[in-house]
C-alpha cells in the first residue's frame, strides 16, 4: 500500500493487531474518561450537540410541512427542498460558515440545522399527502374541521413516514457533528482529528469506533420507534428514498 | 468578498481539484455499481443471504465517513485506496438495494409471459428484467452518485477531497474567496448531478413515462 | 427450431396421458393439483378446461408448455412428449395468452408481438411485417398501434396485442387462460366474437382456461369439467355436456338454466330470417303506409342507399302522405349478424326498445329481422328434439 509522498502525518504501520491494541489501551487508560477531552464530556458534547440541531430542525420543519402537506401543494417545494439539500454537502457548509459565524458551536449549529431541515420537511409533506384519500375524505364526511383532519387522521397515519425523516435527519446530524471538530468544534471527532494532527493511530480508531456506535445506537433507537408505530418487524431499511422523484429525500451527508 | 484576482491566481487548482473531485465519485460509483450488482446477483432469490447482505452495506452506510476513514487510514494509509474504500463502501447499500428493489418490481405477468414464451435464463435477465427494473437502478445511480460527490468532500482530510480540498486550503489560509469557490462548484456539480442523471435515467426509460391514450 | 412454412399452419392434437401433479404438504382443496388427467384435443379444436377455482385447470395449462412439470404421466403434442423437447424451444412452438396478459411495458406494441419471432432470430425486416400483419388481423391499426407502449392501450386493447403475440410464431398450439378475465363483459362478448371469427380461419388447437361456464360453451368445441382435487368430471361436447351432466357436481356447475344457455351453441343463422318493410328516406310515404297498417309488426325499417338500415318508424308515425325523411327515424334495435349466438341476441332483444333484431350482412346491409318469440320458439323446439 503506497503512501502518497510529502504526507507522513500518521504514524501508522499498517500493522492491524498493533493498532488494535494500542486503541483496547487507549480506552483503559483512565485518563482519557476525565476531564473536558474525556469520553463522557466529549459525549456529551456530540449528543447535546445533535440532539439541539434536531430539535431545532424540527421546530422549523415540521409545522411546515404539515402545513403544505395538508394543503396538498407541496410536491414543487418538496422536490426542490430534496434537490437542493441533495446537493449542498454538510462538510462545504460547515467550512463555508466559519467566515460568517466564526469557528466553532456557532458555525457548527446552523450548519447542522439546515442540514437536518431536509429529510424532516420532506418526509412530513410526503407522508401527510400519501394518507389514504379516501380516509381523509371519510374524516371530512363526517364534519371534521380542516384541523381536525389534519390532527386526528393525517398525522396519525403519517407518524412512521415522518419518524423515518427524523432518522434520517438524526443519523446524518450525528454524522456531521464529527466534522464540527474541523472547525474547531467539540464532540467526537475531536479524537479523530486530533490523532490525525498527532498521528496518534489509537486515539483516531477509538474516535471513530465512538462516532460509529453513536450513530448506529442513532439509528437502531429511531428504527425502534418507528417499528412500535407500526407494530410490526421489518427487514429494509426505507429512510433512503427507492427513487429520489417526486420526493427525494436523501441529502448527502 | 470574493476577489476574482484569487480566483484567477487558483485557477489552475481549482480545474484539477475539480477534475479530481469528478474522478473520484467516478470510481467509487463504478466500483460500488459493480460489487452491488455482483452482490444483487448472488443474494438475489436466496433469503438466508439477502439479510446479512444488506444488513452489512446498511452498516457501512450509516458509520459515518469521517469514522470510516478513521478506521481505515492505519490500515491502508493516506492514500487514494482509502478514500474510495470509505466512498464505495457508502454506495453499495443504495445500489445494492434500489437493484433488488428494481428487480423485485418487474411483473410478474411478465415474467411468466418471459418464460412461456421461451426466454432463456440469462436472454430473460437482459431482455425483460433488467430493462424493468432499470428506473429504480438509474434512480440508485442517481442518489449514490449526488451523495458520493458530498462525501468526497470529507476526503480532503486525508489530502484527497476534489473541491473539499479547495475550501480546506480557504478556510485555514483565512481566505473566503477560495471557500466560497468551492463552495459553489461544489453544489452547482451536484445540482447538475441530481438534474442530469435524473434526465438521463427518463431518457433511457421511454416507456416509464408513456400513460393513457 | 422453426417448422418450415408449409406446415406451419397445421395444428397439433394435444393429449394428456394420466398427467398427475401432485403438491407436497397441501391440502387438495385449493391446491390446484391434477389427479390422472387423460383427455385428447384433435388438431384445429377449442379445448375449453372448465372448473372452480383450485381445480388444476390453470396446472393442466401450464403442464402443457412446462411451466409447471408433472408429478407422472405425460403430455404429448402431434405424439411427442413434451418433456422430451428442449424447454425453451417448445415453449417458442407455442402461443401462450393469460389475464394480466403480461405484455412487456419497455417495450412497443410492435416489439411485443415480435417476441417470438426476434427470438427465432427472424430479420428485423421480416419481423416488422409480420407483428403489422398480426395486428392488423387482431382488428388494431399498426400505424396507430405499433409505436405506442402497452401503457398507453386500454385493457380490451392489451388483450387483442396478447392474443397477436402469441401467434406470432405461427404456433400449432395456443394456450389461453382466462384471456378475457379481465376486461369487462361487453369488451369480453366482442372479443370472444372476433376470437371465435381468427380461429374459423386459424384453425390452432387451442387450450382455454376459465371457470365461467358460458364463456365455455361459447368457445368451446370440447369442454373439459374439472372439479377440486384435479379430477376430470366430464369431457365432450358443450351439447352433450348440457344434455346429459356425467354427475351431481357437473349438472350442478352447469347450472339450472342449461335450457338458457343451449341457445349459446345455436346462431341467429340457424333460424329462418323474417323480412322486413322498408322504405328509403325521400320515399313517398302513402304506399309504405299502406303496407306498414297490414303488418303484424308495427314498425317500417329506414334503409340507406346501400340497404344499411338507419332506424325505425312507429306504425303511427308514418304520414298518410309526402316524402318520407331520416328524421321520423326515431328508434333502433340492437344489429345481429348470423353468428350471433341467439343467446347473445336474446339478451340484446330484451333490452332493445323495438325487439326486433335487425340482422346485417359483413357489409351492414339489411338481410332480415329476429324476433325474441322466434327465438323461445326454437329452444321450446331444440329441448323436445334432444329429449330433455
Amino acid at each position: 500500500m503506497a503512501r502518497p509522498g510529502g504526507h507522513p502525518l500518521v504514524a501508522g504501520t499498517g500493522d492491524v493487531m498493533a493498532v488494535l491494541t494500542s486503541t483496547i489501551a487507549w480506552f483503559l487508560d483512565p485518563a482519557h474518561w476525565t476531564g473536558v477531552d474525556g469520553v463522557p464530556s466529549r459525549t456529551g458534547e456530540h449528543v447535546i450537540l445533535s440532539v439541539l440541531a434536531v430539535v431545532i430542525a424540527s421546530a422549523i420543519a415540521l409545522p411546515a410541512g404539515l402545513v403544505v402537506g395538508h394543503a396538498d401543494r407541496g410536491e414543487r417545494i418538496a422536490t426542490a427542498v430534496a434537490g437542493i439539500g441533495r446537493a449542498v454537502p454538510s462538510y462545504a457548509l460547515l467550512i463555508l460558515f466559519v467566515p460568517f459565524f466564526g469557528l466553532g458551536f456557532s458555525s457548527a449549529l446552523p450548519a447542522l440545522v439546515l442540514l437536518a431541515i431536509p429529510p424532516i420537511l420532506v418526509n412530513t409533506v410526503t407522508g401527510i399527502r400519501d394518507v389514504d384519500a379516501d380516509t381523509v375524505e371519510a374524516g371530512r364526511g363526517m364534519g371534521m374541521t380542516g384541523r381536525e383532519v389534519l390532527m386526528d387522521v393525517e398525522v396519525p397515519a403519517a407518524l412512521p413516514v415522518i419518524i423515518v425523516g427524523l432518522r434520517t435527519s438524526a443519523v446524518q446530524v450525528v454524522a456531521t457533528t464529527t466534522l464540527a471538530a474541523l472547525v474547531a468544534g467539540g464532540g467526537l471527532g475531536r479524537y479523530i482529528v486530533d490523532g490525525f494532527a498527532r498521528q496518534q493511530d489509537d486515539r483516531i480508531v477509538a474516535g471513530a469506533f465512538l462516532v460509529a456506535v453513536l450513530a448506529i445506537v442513532t439509528e437502531r433507537f429511531f428504527t425502534w420507534i418507528q417499528r412500535q408505530l407500526e407494530g410490526r418487524p421489518g427487514t429494509l431499511r426505507l429512510d433512503v428514498p427507492i427513487a429520489p422523484s417526486p420526493f427525494g429525500g436523501r441529502v448527502a451527508d | 468578498m470574493i476577489r476574482w484576482d484569487v480566483i484567477e491566481g487558483n485557477l489552475p487548482l481549482i480545474a484539477s481539484k475539480l477534475l479530481e473531485h469528478l474522478a473520484l465519485t467516478a470510481v467509487a460509483v463504478g466500483i460500488g455499481l459493480a460489487i452491488s450488482a455482483l452482490a444483487a446477483y448472488f443474494i438475489r432469490g436466496r433469503k438466508r443471504l439477502v439479510g446479512p447482505v444488506t444488513g452489512t452495506f446498511s452498516l457501512l452506510y450509516t458509520i459515518p465517513s469521517l469514522a470510516l476513514l478513521a478506521f481505515l487510514v492505519p490500515v491502508t494509509h493516506l492514500s487514494f485506496l482509502t478514500a474510495e474504500i470509505a466512498l464505495v463502501s457508502c454506495t453499495l447499500f443504495i445500489l445494492t438495494r434500489n437493484i433488488l428493489a428494481g428487480l423485485a418490481a418487474v411483473p410478474t405477468d411478465a415474467l411468466e409471459a418471459a418464460d412461456a414464451m421461451g426466454y432463456g435464463r440469462f436472454g430473460r435477465l437482459w431482455h425483460v428484467e433488467l430493462p424493468l427494473a432499470l428506473p429504480l437502478i438509474m434512480a440508485g445511480i442517481r442518489i449514490a452518485t449526488v451523495t458520493t460527490l458530498g462525501l468526497v468532500m470529507v476526503t480532503a482530510l486525508i489530502g484527497f477531497g476534489g473541491l473539499g480540498q479547495v475550501m480546506l486550503r480557504g478556510y485555514n489560509f483565512r481566505n473566503d474567496t477560495l471557500v466560497l469557490v468551492g463552495f459553489v462548484l461544489t453544489v452547482a456539480l451536484g445540482l447538475a448531478a441530481d438534474l442530469g442523471l435524473g434526465w438521463l435515467g427518463r431518457a433511457v426509460t421511454p416507456w416509464s413515462r408513456a400513460r393513457g391514450t | 427450431m422453426t417448422s418450415p412454412p408449409s406446415d406451419a399452419h397445421r395444428a397439433a392434437t394435444v393429449a394428456f396421458d394420466h398427467a398427475t401433479k401432485r403438491y407436497p404438504g397441501t391440502n387438495t382443496a385449493r391446491s390446484g393439483a391434477v389427479q390422472d388427467l387423460s383427455l385428447e384435443v384433435p388438431a384445429g379444436k377449442i379445448c375449453v378446461l372448465v372448473g372452480p377455482s383450485g381445480c388444476g385447470k390453470t396446472t393442466s395449462l401450464k403442464m402443457v408448455n412446462r411451466l409447471i412439470e408433472p408429478t407422472s404421466g405425460r403430455i404429448l403434442i402431434d405424439g411427442q412428449d413434451v418433456a422430451s423437447r428442449e424447454v425453451t424451444d417448445l415453449r417458442r412452438s407455442i402461443g401462450y395468452v393469460i389475464q394480466q396478459v403480461g405484455l412487456f411495458p419497455h417495450q412497443t406494441i410492435g416489439e411485443n408481438v415480435a417476441t417470438v419471432p426476434r427470438l427465432l432470430g427472424w430479420e428485423p425486416d421480416r419481423r416488422r411485417t409480420r407483428s403489422d400483419e398480426l395486428l392488423t388481423l387482431v382488428g388494431l391499426d399498426a400505424a396507430t398501434y405499433r409505436d405506442r407502449y402497452p401503457a398507453q392501450l386500454s385493457g380490451g386493447e392489451r388483450q387483442r396485442v396478447g392474443v397477436a403475440r402469441a401467434l406470432a410464431g405461427d404456433p400449432p398450439v395456443m394456450l389461453m387462460d382466462e384471456p378475457f378475465g379481465a376486461v369487462d363483459p361487453i369488451v369480453r362478448e366482442r372479443l370472444q366474437n372476433e376470437f371465435l371469427r381468427l380461429q374459423a380461419d386459424l384453425a390452432k388447437t387451442i387450450l382455454f382456461v376459465t371457470h365461467d361456464i358460458d364463456e365455455a360453451i361459447k368457445m368451446g368445441d370440447l369442454v373439459a369439467v374439472m372439479e377440486v382435487g384435479g379430477k376430470l368430471a366430464q369431457f365432450g361436447t358443450p351439447e352433450e355436456i348440457l344434455a346429459n351432466p356425467a354427475s351431481d357436481f357437473v349438472a350442478r356447475f352447469v347450472g339450472v338454466d342449461r335450457g338458457l344457455k343451449r341457445l349459446s351453441l345455436s346462431r341467429v343463422g340457424d333460424l329462418d330470417l323474417l323480412p322486413a318493410i322498408t322504405a328509403r328516406p325521400g320515399d313517398d310515404a302513402a304506399e309504405p303506409r299502406r303496407r306498414i297498417m297490414a303488418n303484424p309488426l308495427e314498425y317500417l325499417l329506414m334503409i340507406d342507399e346501400a340497404n344499411r338500415p338507419i332506424g325505425w318508424i312507429g306504425q303511427r308515425q308514418v304520414p298518410s302522405g309526402g316524402a318520407l325523411s331520416v328524421l321520423m327515424a326515431s328508434a333502433m334495435s340492437p344489429l345481429l349478424d348470423r353468428r350471433t349466438t341467439l343467446k347473445d341476441a336474446l339478451a340484446m332483444l330484451i333490452d332493445a326498445e323495438v325487439q326486433v333484431g335487425i340482422v346485417v350482412d359483413d357489409h351492414g346491409a339489411l338481410e332480415g329481422l329476429v324476433t325474441a318469440d322466434e327465438i323461445t320458439a326454437f329452444r321450446r323446439r331444440g329441448a323436445e328434439g334432444s329429449g330433455t
